[in-house]
C-alpha cells in the first residue's frame, strides 16, 4: 500500500519536472513549423538581409528591425550599464544602512513596475519631452533607448551588487592594508574581481532588452527604415509582431513568426552566454 | 602607467609618499562622486516615474471609473481589474502544483549527475528567458488556435503559467534546499518514507521561500501584456466561463494608450496597477524577512 502511494508521488513529480521539458519542445515545434517554412519560402537571404517590409506586396526582408533592435538595446546599454554599476557598487560598498533599506527596495520596485507603466511614462513625457528640444516627431530611437535603459537599471544592479557582496571580504582587506584607500579598494580589487557576476548582470539586461515589446512599441514610432540618427523612428523585431499580428494571414502571418524564430534564436544565444559567465563566475 | 606608479607607491609607504596623495584622491573623489550619482539617479527615476503618474492620475479617480460594466463613456477599470484576479488565481493554480512538484522532483528525487535533471534544468532556464511576445505567439498558435480554445481566459492563463513556472521552480529549489538535511535524516530514521518526509517535514519549513517565489510570479503576471494580447485578448468585460476572452489591467491600460482617448483613465489605472506592484513588493519583502528568521 505504502510503496504504492510513493511509487504514483514519484511518477507525479518526475511528469511535473518533465512539464518544461515538453514546454519548450512545443514551443520549438510550433514555431519553428510555421516560421522555418516561411523563411524557406521568401528566401533566409532574402528575408535576414533585405530592407523593405512591404506585406501588401508580399516583400519580407527584416534587416531594420534586427538592426532596430540592436540599435536600442545597444542604447540601452550605454545608459544603463554605467548607472546600474556604479549604484551596485554603492550598494553594496558605499550605502550606510540606512539608505540600503530605503534604495534595495527601491530598486526592486523598479524592478516591478509593468513595461505598460514605462511605455506610457515614456510616451507622455519622455517622447514630447524630445520633440520639444529637437524639434522631431519624439518617438524615437532615443526614447526607446531611455526607456529601455531604465528598465534593465533593476536588472544589472541586483545580479552586479550580489556577485560584489560574493567577493570575500579579505580581498577588500588585503587592498586597505595595502595602503590603497576605499575607492581604489573597491574599483581596482572588488570590482574586478565581481567581473564575471557584473557581466553575467549585463547580459541578463540585453535580454531583457531585446525582448521587450509593449514599453517599445509605445515609443519608438515603429516605421520601418534603418535609423540614421538617435532621433529616427525605429522598429524592432518584438514591435513587428505585436503591430501586425493582429490582422495578418498566410505568408505575413508566418513572416512574423519568422520574425519570432529569429528574436528566439537571439535569445538562445544570449541564455548561452549568460549561462557560461554564470559558471565562470561561480568557480 | 600612472596608476601602477601609484599603487606601487602605497604599497611601499603611504605615509613617507605624501606629494603623490593629493592626486590620487582626485581620482578617488571623483569615483566616489560617481558612486553617488548613480545612486540619486537611480532613486531619482524611481521618484520621478511614480510621482508623475499619481500626481496626474490621483485627481483623475471618479466613481464612473469602477462601473460594473464597461464603455466607451465610462472606460470602467473594474472588469480589467477582475479580469487581472481571474487571471492570477487561474494561473497560480496551474502553475504552483506544477512548480513546486518539479523543485520536489529536482531537490528530494535525484541522484547526482542524472541526465534528466540537466535537460530539466537547462529548459526551465531556457523558458526562463524567453521574451514575453513569443510566449504570446506560442500560445496563440497552439491554444488558441491549435487546441481551438480560442482566445479566451484558459489560453492566456495556461500561457502565463508556463512562463511564471521557471520562477516557482527556482525558488522552491532555493526554499528545499534550504532545509538541513537533519531534518531529512531524522524523518528517515523514525521511520518515514520519502513522500511522507516530503509533505510534512521538508515542506513546512520551506514555505515562506516558496510563498516568495509565488508573490513574484504574481507580480508578473499583474505587469504582462504582450503574452495575453494575442492569447486572452482585450474584451473588457467580467467572463462568464473560463472559454471568454478577458482583458486584464495591464492590457486595458496598453489599449487606453493606443486609443489615446481617454487620457485621465489611463493615468487612473496607472495608478491602481502601480498600488498593486507596490502592495506585490510589499508582501514580497515581509516573506523574504520570514524566510531569514527560519
Amino acid at each position: 500500500m505504502k510503496s504504492i502511494k510513493e511509487t504514483v508521488a514519484k511518477v507525479l513529480f518526475t511528469a511535473a519536472a518533465g512539464v518544461s521539458i515538453l514546454a519548450v519542445a512545443l514551443i520549438c515545434v510550433f514555431l519553428f513549423a510555421s516560421g522555418v517554412p516561411a523563411i524557406a519560402e521568401i528566401g533566409p537571404l532574402e528575408f535576414l538581409t533585405g530592407t523593405v517590409w512591404k506585406p501588401g506586396s508580399d516583400i519580407y526582408g527584416i534587416l531594420p528591425m534586427i538592426l532596430g533592435s540592436i540599435y536600442a538595446t545597444l542604447g540601452a546599454l550605454v545608459i544603463g550599464v554605467p548607472i546600474g554599476l556604479f549604484c551596485a557598487v554603492y550598494l553594496s560598498r558605499f550605502a550606510s544602512p540606512r539608505v540600503k533599506r530605503l534604495l534595495t527596495p527601491g530598486v526592486e520596485l523598479l524592478a516591478g513596475i509593468p513595461s505598460v507603466i514605462y511605455g506610457f511614462f515614456g510616451l507622455v513625457v519622455l517622447v514630447p519631452l524630445i520633440r520639444q528640444v529637437f524639434h522631431v516627431q519624439g518617438m524615437s530611437l532615443l526614447a526607446a533607448s531611455i526607456i529601455l535603459g531604465v528598465m534593465i537599471l533593476p536588472t544589472i544592479i541586483t545580479v552586479a551588487r550580489n556577485s560584489l557582496d560574493a567577493v570575500p571580504e579579505s580581498y577588500y582587506e588585503g587592498a586597505l592594508a595595502l595602503g590603497a584607500d576605499h575607492e581604489r579598494s573597491v574599483f581596482r580589487v572588488l570590482v574586478p574581481a565581481a567581473g564575471s557576476g557584473i557581466m553575467a548582470g549585463v547580459v541578463l539586461g540585453v535580454g531583457r532588452a531585446i525582448g521587450e515589446t509593449m514599453a517599445v512599441v509605445m515609443i519608438a514610432g515603429n516605421q520601418v527604415q534603418i535609423p540614421n540618427s538617435l532621433l529616427d523612428g525605429v522598429r524592432t523585431l518584438t514591435t513587428n509582431i505585436v503591430m501586425e499580428m493582429g490582422y495578418a494571414a498566410d505568408l505575413h502571418r508566418d513572416a512574423l513568426i519568422a520574425t519570432a524564430v529569429v528574436l528566439f534564436v537571439f535569445v538562445l544565444v544570449i541564455n548561452l552566454v549568460f549561462a557560461a559567465l554564470n559558471a565562470r563566475s561561480k568557480k | 602607467m600612472e596608476q601602477k606608479t601609484n599603487s606601487a607607491a602605497a604599497s611601499k609607504n603611504a605615509a613617507a609618499e605624501a606629494p603623490k596623495k593629493p592626486h590620487r584622491k582626485v581620482s578617488s573623489a571623483i569615483l566616489g562622486a560617481l558612486v553617488r550619482i548613480a545612486a540619486v539617479a537611480t532613486a531619482a527615476t524611481l521618484v520621478i516615474i511614480v510621482g508623475y503618474i499619481l500626481v496626474m492620475g490621483i485627481p483623475a479617480f471618479n466613481p464612473d471609473l469602477f462601473a460594473l460594466e464597461y464603455n466607451s463613456q465610462n472606460v470602467s477599470m473594474l472588469p480589467s481589474l477582475v479580469n487581472t484576479l481571474l487571471a492570477v488565481a487561474l494561473t497560480l493554480v496551474i502553475a504552483v502544483p506544477l512548480g513546486v512538484m518539479a523543485a520536489v522532483f529536482l531537490v528530494e528525487y535525484t541522484t547526482r549527475g542524472n541526465k534528466f535533471v540537466k535537460v530539466v534544468r537547462i529548459t526551465a532556464e531556457t523558458l526562463a528567458g524567453i521574451p514575453s511576445i513569443v510566449y504570446g505567439l506560442f500560445g496563440m498558435l497552439f491554444f488558441v488556435t491549435f487546441l481551438g480554445w480560442g482566445l479566451s481566459l484558459l489560453s492566456g492563463c495556461l500561457t502565463l503559467a508556463i512562463m511564471v513556472l521557471p520562477t516557482i521552480m527556482r525558488t522552491t529549489e532555493e526554499a528545499l534546499r534550504a532545509v538541513p538535511d537533519s531534518y531529512r535524516e531524522g524523518s528517515f530514521g523514525l521511520g518515514a518514507g520519502r513522500l511522507r518526509t516530503v509533505l510534512s517535514v521538508v515542506l513546512p519549513p520551506a514555505m515562506p521561500g516558496i510563498l516568495g517565489g509565488i508573490i513574484l510570479s504574481i507580480g508578473r503576471i499583474v505587469g504582462e501584456s504582450a503574452a495575453l494580447i494575442f492569447t486572452a485578448g482585450t474584451v473588457a468585460a467580467i467572463p462568464g466561463g473560463i472559454f471568454d476572452s478577458v482583458r486584464t489591467m495591464s492590457v486595458h491600460m496598453y489599449v487606453l494608450s493606443c486609443e489615446g482617448l481617454h487620457i485621465d483613465a489611463t493615468y487612473a489605472t496607472a495608478v491602481v496597477l502601480l498600488i498593486i506592484v507596490v502592495a506585490i513588493n510589499a508582501l514580497a519583502s515581509f516573506a523574504a524577512k520570514r524566510l531569514t528568521k527560519v
